[in-house]
């Protein structure tokens, strides 16, 4: 388990950053919280011939919130989304999210921009940052751009982030009275990724489901909205019935894989069961 | 039936003959149950009994443990080793020329380089044959296929990369069942071409067809013992250190067995047995996966040999979870039988063991399915035969004892999976069913129908203090209402019977060596003492332990006395510490060293008080006249004595040397009770109280001993729920890392409740039996039981371990149960 050879680098501006991925292009790899990077170069599943450490530019770890968004700085670490009030207090599903990620040990490292930029469907951000429909800032040599989540993952570790930019922040819209969110994982013991999780946020008027967006976690390729799902649910009272008919609508259109976790089966009905125990722990918060 | 045997091979037939060893004076004639641990020393003295904190810990606390790793040699070179990435292919060529021309890389060491030396094959501890390296093909995933050696741990890895090996694959045999199809043979270098090993009976096969004839009730099962991996956080490695000036081998090696690796060392290499020294240093975990010998250690010595270097190897985890023995992989067909009133009378298995590319497991030579036979376990069982094949997959060699007496888990799962089958069948609680069918407290000593006296016990006390633990009954009450409600909740029990201690000389060896234990006790002039062992501690606590014993016999403070073990140029011979027999077999020893040295400190006694002998008697620390404690001479005073006073028809010293053959094996049991509560959705298995209740006769020290549970039941809770190596169709291991191997954490361990009866060994020294690994024999049937407690009044009858989601998620599914 020792990684192949590479050169290292460690800027102290992102504009060093840039340049330094503008200049060694597809040889090199971003260096962030280095817990999915670096366990992939000890198997030498990843072998890049240079490390961009971002670890040592300031000005990229922040949470606060700013027109009707809660801010997070890539370089923000799981663990800090866990000990901040404003996450804790009104982000619940992220709060949900960030308490089920890895272990504790991990968490102190691993980054919430590294958790998106490297676009696993097993990881749990993705799902949480689909449910909130959050917005992603890239920065590169022609200066910063938005990228709305619902265009950012387009394959297996796969995003639109070109090869010369850094995703410096991810906005989530603060969100509004009514609505609620939660994020439901299981996973084999701690420390796993989840065998199936959901994340949803519902915004609901006078028992009525007025807006939904469930993100589905480690049951597709690409990490995936359950959008037929979400539209059993717009515009009804949740009856168990209707919560019944989502969850049968995210088993339907989630696309599993079979593996050490589960058949295809299993992982569908469990879909299943995840997406409708989280929408009623969302309903709760909404109300 | 299913009988896996080839008629045309030879049956191997246990023939254990009874030989009665003598039993050693001071072992407790009549043995009582008691809950109360006996404490006769004060704490300065802390002898059996104290809840003494462990010696060792404070150097491990602090990090200042020195393991294998932490050796660093002048010189040191490291060795990395290209693995196969087929189960089964013909090595058509090993390209080494690009990693040869690197930097810092020394050599590379193929089979044919062993070849020339004889070293390519080395023997198992089952009398079987291993490669160390191929010559022409590999057997297994991640086999060794050749080595580097180089200056750097870093270079040696990068050379990994620039070796080429070109691979014609062969089919895989993963199914053991389709392996004794012989349509594709594994060990073709056999002079037999078959997949089959060995056959192996026990007991009467007639009078047990005969009981099943006439039997009212049977219940019959298959099931699948998982393989499982040790695991153990420290891998395997070493620093082999061959001087050409000395000519001597120094070896520092992750062994719980030293002296037996020196033996097959000298043997295996020919270098003369006085010119190779084996060093255990701290061991981190071993769990019977550091018995055997591994071929990076037999490469890694060679590399040292031909190079005149110390050369260090230490295996990553993959390396260890995909290359290294496994555990268990029995498939077992097991009938129960019960007459008209419900008791047990018959059980017959027939059983297929998966070894992999070779036998390498470590039981006594005798025992090829180890000790599998005490498979009626708790139970007076009038007849019992068990029908036993191995075979050859393209599989890693195996399989250890892994915390496990030889095979008594596998054993243990299946009378208790079964006797609860029955109760359930004949609609009659699993407590009161195994109450009914216990041996009795006045059944003992118990001969089995397999042949086995177990020296104790009193399993219905066990079973009682763990029902009252637990509020059994309210329980029970529990389960009826939610039952009621249409919610899962379940409640398991097993009452086991472990058998450790291997053991008298007549019937256990290993390769030929008896299953012997020893203790060498010094006491220095100023009373304090080194005693040192045949076994070696890989975490149990051995320096405390032992230390206590002695404190016990002798009255020395255990505080001032250093236990040494695993360096065989000093301590005296032994065959180490696995299956539960240090305390039974080198544990008696230091008891019995002890005595012989209280015998000559008596001598110095009488001499020093100028008293006759018979006029002394021993109280804990001294020798004084009978009836006037303050006419005495503590063990210190005569330590002192034996340099500076002693008498002239006596020799100098104060020392004795113990080797102890046990008389039996010992028969520690326990009754663990499981509550779980099933989730209808996900099929998840919540915990909710485990409560153990362990007999392993008398207790050394009751801290140490809740630790060994602790940490056994946590090793239980794994296979029972969640560990399992997993091959795919070509045979590659799926399960390679922790990722994917999954060893619970205190996240997923219940609380254990744990407690204890006391019924002594009667023929131990001092009564004790070993209890490292009942619980990990005893935990997963009672996982099991409440797990499939829970579902029975849906129809479900049996869940092979680990018990996972997905398989409880299917069976409610199958039930139409859903959320
Ligand atoms: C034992 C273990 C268990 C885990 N369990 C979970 C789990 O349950 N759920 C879960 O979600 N995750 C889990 N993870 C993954 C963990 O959350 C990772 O840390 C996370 O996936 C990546 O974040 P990182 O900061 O460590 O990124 P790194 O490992 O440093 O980088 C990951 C990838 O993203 C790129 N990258 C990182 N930051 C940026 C950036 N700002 N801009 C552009 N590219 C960037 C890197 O180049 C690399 O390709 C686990 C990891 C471990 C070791």
């Amino acid at each position: 388990m020792i990684p192949g050879e590479f050169d290292y680098h460690s800027p102290q501006t992102l504009a060093e950053a840039i340049s330094l991925l503008v200049e060694h292009g597809d040889e090199a790899k971003i260096l962030a919280g280095g817990q999915s990077l670096i366990p992939a170069m000890r198997f030498r599943l990843a072998l890049p011939g240079t490390l961009i450490d971002i670890n040592r530019i300031d000005g990229l770890s922040y949470l606060r919130e700013e027109n009707g968004h809660l801010l997070i700085g890539a370089m923000t670490r799981e663990s800090a989304l866990e000990e901040s009030d404003i996450v804790q207090s009104k982000y619940h599903l992220l709060a949900d999210a960030a308490a089920v990620i890895a272990d504790p040990l991990v968490r102190n490292l691993a980054t919430v921009g590294g958790n998106i930029a490297h676009s696993d469907p097993a990881n749990d951000h993705p799902a949480v940052m689909l449910a909130y429909g959050a917005t992603v800032m890239a920065a590169g040599p022609n200066g910063t751009r938005r990228i709305a989540i619902d265009d950012f993952f387009t394959d297996l570790f796969e995003n639109s982030l070109e090869e010369n930019e850094i995703l410096t922040e991810i906005r989530i819209p603060t969100p509004a009275a009514g609505t609620g969110g939660a994020y439901l994982k299981l996973e084999r013991k701690v420390g796993d990724y989840a065998i199936s999780a959901a994340a949803v946020q519902l915004t609901m008027s006078g028992g009525t489901c007025t807006a939904a967006r469930i993100g589905l976690t480690n049951v597709s390729p690409v990490p995936m909205r359950a959008k037929n799902a979400e539209q059993a649910l717009v515009g009804q009272t949740l009856t168990d019935d209707v919560i019944e008919a989502a969850g049968q609508a995210a088993a339907a259109e989630c696309d599993p894989s079979q593996d050490l976790r589960g058949s295809v089966a299993y992982k569908r009905d469990l879909t299943r069961v995840m997406v409708k125990r989280t929408i009623r722990k969302a309903m709760e918060r909404a109300n | 039936m299913t009988v896996y045997h080839d008629p045309n091979k030879p049956r191997h037939v246990d023939d254990r003959v009874e030989v009665k060893h003598p039993v050693p004076e001071g072992a407790s004639a009549k043995v009582e149950t008691t809950e109360q641990i006996a404490v006769t020393t004060p704490p300065e003295v802390c002898g059996m009994g104290h809840r003494m904190k462990r010696k060792e810990d404070p150097r491990f606390i602090q990090g200042r443990g020195q393991y294998v790793d932490d050796v660093k040699l002048p010189g040191m070179l490291y060795m990395d080793i290209v693995r196969s990435p087929y189960a089964h292919a013909k090595i058509l060529d090993i390209d080494a020329s690009a990693a040869l021309e690197m930097d810092g890389v020394l050599a590379v060491i193929t089979g044919k380089d062993l070849e020339a030396h004889g070293l390519h094959w080395m023997p198992t501890l089952m009398s079987d044959t291993q490669m160390v390296l191929p010559t022409e093909k590999v057997v297994y995933y991640a086999q060794e296929v050749c080595a580097v050696i180089a200056t750097d741990r870093y270079i040696a890895a990068d050379a990994v990369e620039n070796i080429f090996v070109d691979y014609d694959p062969l089919d895989a045999v993963v199914d053991p069942f389709k392996a004794l199809e012989d349509e594709t043979i594994v060990r073709t270098d056999k002079e037999v071409q078959t997949n089959r090993i060995w056959h192996w009976e026990v007991g009467d096969q007639a009078a047990t067809d005969e009981v099943f004839a006439n039997a009212k009730h049977v219940v019959k099962q298959y099931m699948h013992i998982p393989r499982i991996h040790v695991a153990s956080i420290e891998t395997c490695g070493m620093v082999a250190n061959y001087n050409p000036a000395t000519e001597k081998m120094q070896i520092y090696m992750t062994t719980q067995a030293p002296h037996a690796i020196r033996t097959v060392f000298a043997l295996v290499t020919g270098l003369p047995e006085h010119k190779i020294q084996i060093i255990s240093p701290d061991i981190g975990g071993g769990f019977g996966g550091k018995v055997p010998v591994y071929p990076g250690y037999v490469i890694g010595a060679v590399a040292s040999l031909l190079l005149g270097k110390p050369v260090k190897w230490i295996e990553d985890r993959s390396e260890n979870l995909q290359a290294d023995s496994f555990a268990r992989d029995y498939h077992l067909e097991a009938e129960l039988a019960a007459d008209e009133n419900g008791k047990l009378v018959g059980l017959r298995v027939n059983g297929l063991a998966d070894h992999g590319a070779a036998d390498a497991a470590a039981n006594p030579s005798k025992f090829p399915a180890g000790l599998f036979s005490i498979c009626s376990g708790s139970y007076d069982i009038e007849a019992t035969h068990v029908n036993f094949d191995a075979v050859y997959t393209t599989k890693p060699p195996g399989g250890v004892a892994y915390r496990c007496s030889f095979r008594v888990t596998e054993a243990v799962h299946m009378i208790e999976r079964l006797t609860d089958m029955m109760a359930h069948d004949l609609g009659i609680d699993p407590a009161e069913y195994r109450m009914q069918n216990f041996i009795q407290p006045e059944q003992f000593p118990y001969k089995s129908a397999t042949g086995w006296e177990y020296d104790s016990g009193n399993y219905p006390a066990a079973l009682k203090k763990a029902m009252d633990m637990i509020g059994y009954d309210e329980l029970r009450r529990e389960q009826a209402e939610k039952r009621e409600r249409g919610e899962l909740m379940g409640i398991g029990i097993s009452s086991f019977t472990e058998v450790v201690g291997a053991g008298p000389a007549k019937d256990y060896d290993i390769l030929g060596i008896k299953m012997f234990d020893s203790a060498e006790i010094r006491i220095h002039p100023t009373g304090k003492a080194i005693a040192r062992f045949g076994t070696k501690s890989q975490g149990q606590g051995h320096e405390t332990t032992y230390a206590q014993i002695i404190a016990q016999e002798l009255g020395i403070p255990a505080n001032d006395i250093e236990v040494e073990e695993g360096d065989t140029d000093t301590a005296p011979y032994g065959l180490g510490t696995y299956a539960s027999r240090s305390t039974p077999t080198a544990g008696a020893a230091a008891a019995m060293a002890a005595r012989k040295i209280r015998a000559k400190a008596k001598k110095i006694a009488a001499h020093l008080l100028e008293a006759s002998e018979e006029d002394l008697e021993w109280n804990v620390n001294q020798w004084q006249v009978k009836g006037s404690p303050d006419q005495a001479k503590t063990i210190q005073d005569i330590a002192f004595a034996a340099y500076t006073n002693h008498p002239d028809d006596l020799e100098a010293g104060l020392e004795a040397t113990d080797y102890y053959n046990p008389p039996n094996l010992t028969f520690p049991f326990g009754s663990y009770i499981c509550v779980v509560d099933v989730d209808k959705g996900t099929g998840e298995v919540h915990i909710r109280r485990f409560v153990a209740i362990d007999d392993c006769g008398n207790i050394i020290n009751p801290l140490v001993v809740e630790g060994q549970v602790h940490g056994g039941l946590t090793m239980g809770l794994a296979p029972a729920m969640f560990e399992e190596i997993v091959y795919d169709e070509y045979g590659t291991c799926l399960t390679g890392t922790f990722a994917d191997y999954l060893l619970p954490t205190a996240v997923e361990s219940p609380k254990w409740e744990t407690g204890h009866t006391i019924t002594p060994s009667p023929h131990h020294p001092i009564g004790a039996k070993g209890v490292g690994e009942s619980p990990t024999v005893g935990a997963p049937p009672a996982i099991a039981n409440a797990v499939v407690d829970a579902l029975w009044h849906l129809g479900v009858r049996h869940i092979d371990i680990p018990i996972t989601p997905q398989k409880v998620w299917q069976a409610l599914r199958d039930a139409g149960v859903s959320d």
